[in-house]
């Protein structure tokens, strides 16, 4: 028997509607919820991480974060401004320089720089130890990333802007640096957000470089205290602290992003 | 006297392309010239070669005097003394209207800001515009935009004025309002070198009018007999079609 087209789409639509309501009905009964329960939800478990998750786990997080992001920041800018240099070799480095750290796995930058070069170089010391070796080193790739994005922001800014400040006699770094680079941040605003938030969840990678009970961040501290007490709640209460700061954070990207495409 | 703006065999090329093809002329201490021609005739080009915005590539220009093409010459000092008016009117988006003003008197002519802000003041008032004093560009309409543009470019007290189809971007309604400002601008005795379409005011404020196309001086003479009795049969059919439309 044909069916007519509708009523083949009605048909498909209650279909799904059934597969989903079996799913939630078997996940349901056949779920252990009270393992599951005291394993991810324990309460007891919860109350024990606290204060440190916050004093501790986050605080660090938030610091390596800023701290990487602040220094990426004003890598980024130079690479940016060499990329657009007028002089051959200043754009070739930073061409290589953007495309090796992009293309490399943000890790292997923080064991060259945690182990690789104290290794090569036996004299020289990181400022700040490991801690100083892990922000340098998510510098070193936040920089090659937000230096695109920052090249595209100068790029966007209309080229009138330049013409009027050099007709008004400022040179050309006095009109990059006072009328064009101004605009260029605004534009980039949101995508520099957007970076902050990949650095946050990359500052997880610190464990690499070894820990003191002080300098833990969120992942390796829920980690740890995880295989202490060979329980997982830790790791539920690690997400929704990186939950709770990286949501707003991409919340505001997105207004942001809107009210930027209205003033357009 | 020496002319404040001295042309002298300019061409330009846009790789292959020959814009200018060989420009002479000069502009006068207090002359208003308007140059017309059709679209791509490379009147632009020429203006944005005297403040040097396009390199030439053979010729010479002297600004009162000193060769700006010389690749040695201090173009941004010479730049202060060369105002300009761009169509798009280009005002700082991010500063008010009083920063867009004060901006480059204090970074490049190291003005005090006291100093620089009274300069602002006085050219605000000149153009209309001093209620307007302490809004984003964004937030004035085209015609007013255009003042604060020319208010800008006066701030520096520059011996002379380049406008490069200053009312091309606006409305019709707001066009009047724009030429008033240029109108007392060549009556208070600027030096003026204006590329416009703008027949009427051609006629009525410059001094001299100079039809370019493809890339030469066409011809030139007081605006009377270049836009009412045109010699050469490429501005009559320009002007024709001008004033048909």
């Amino acid at each position: 028997m044909a069916l007519k087209l509708r009523q083949r789409q009605r048909l498909f639509r209650w279909l799904m509607y059934a597969i989903a309501i079996v799913v939630v009905v078997l996940a349901i009964l056949l779920g252990d919820w009270e393992r599951i329960g005291f394993n991810f939800f324990n309460l007891e478990v919860m109350a024990d991480m606290f204060p440190e998750v916050l004093t501790i786990a986050a605080r660090n997080t938030i610091l390596y974060t800023l701290m990487s992001f602040a220094i990426g920041l004003v890598g980024a800018l130079a690479l940016a401004l060499m990329k657009l240099s007028s002089i051959a070799p200043y754009r070739a480095f930073a061409i290589a320089y953007i495309e090796l750290f992009r293309g490399l796995p943000a890790l292997i930058t923080l064991i060259l720089i945690g182990f690789g070069i104290p290794i090569a170089f036996q004299g020289i010391r990181i400022p700040g130890g490991r801690v100083g070796a892990g922000v340098i080193g998510l510098s070193i790739v936040a920089a090659a990333y937000m230096a695109e994005t920052i090249r595209a922001g100068i790029e966007a800014v209309p080229r009138g802007q330049t013409e009027a400040a050099r007709s008004l006699g400022m040179s050309s770094n006095r009109t990059m640096f006072t009328i064009v680079l101004p605009q260029a941040f605004r534009i980039i605003i949101p995508p520099l957000t957007n970076e902050m938030v990949l650095l946050i969840k990359d500052t997880s990678l610190f464990f690499v470089l070894g820990t003191t009970p002080l300098t833990k961040e969120l992942t390796k501290f829920a980690r740890d205290f995880m295989i202490e007490i060979r329980n997982a709640t830790p790791l539920t209460v690690a997400a929704l602290v990186y939950l709770a700061i990286t949501l707003p954070l991409t919340w505001l990207v997105r207004k942001l992003e809107k009210r930027a495409a209205m003033s357009r | 006297m020496t002319a404040v703006i001295e042309i002298r065999d300019l061409h330009k090329y846009f790789g292959d392309l020959e814009v200018l093809k060989g420009i002479d002329f000069q502009v006068e201490e207090g002359e208003v010239v308007c140059i017309i021609g059709p679209s791509g005739s490379g009147k632009s080009t020429l203006l944005r070669c005297v403040n040097r915005l396009e390199e030439a590539t053979l010729g010479t220009i002297l600004i009162e005097g000193d060769d700006i093409t010389d690749p040695d010459a201090d173009v941004d000092s010479l730049r202060t003394r060369i105002g300009m008016v761009f169509q798009q009117f280009n005002l700082f988006p991010h500063l008010n209207v009083i920063q867009n003003l004060t901006v480059a008197q204090t970074k490049v002519l190291k003005r005090s800001k006291k100093e620089a802000e009274q300069v602002a003041h006085d050219v605000l008032e000149r153009v209309g515009l001093l209620d307007k004093i302490n809004e984003y560009p964004i937030r004035l309409s085209g015609g007013q935009q255009q003042r604060v543009a020319i208010a800008r470019a006066l701030a520096m007290n520059p011996d002379m004025m380049l406008f490069d189809e200053p009312t091309s971007a606006l409305d019709p309604e707001l066009v009047g309002e724009v030429l008033d400002v240029m109108r007392q601008l060549a009556r208070d005795g600027m030096t003026m070198m204006v590329v416009t379409h703008e027949m009427g005011f051609a006629l009525e404020v410059s001094d001299r009018v100079v039809f370019m196309d493809d890339g030469v001086v066409v011809e030139e003479g007081p605006p009377a007999v270049v836009l009412r009795e045109p010699k050469t049969e490429r501005a009559q059919r320009f002007l024709r079609m001008v004033t048909d439309k």
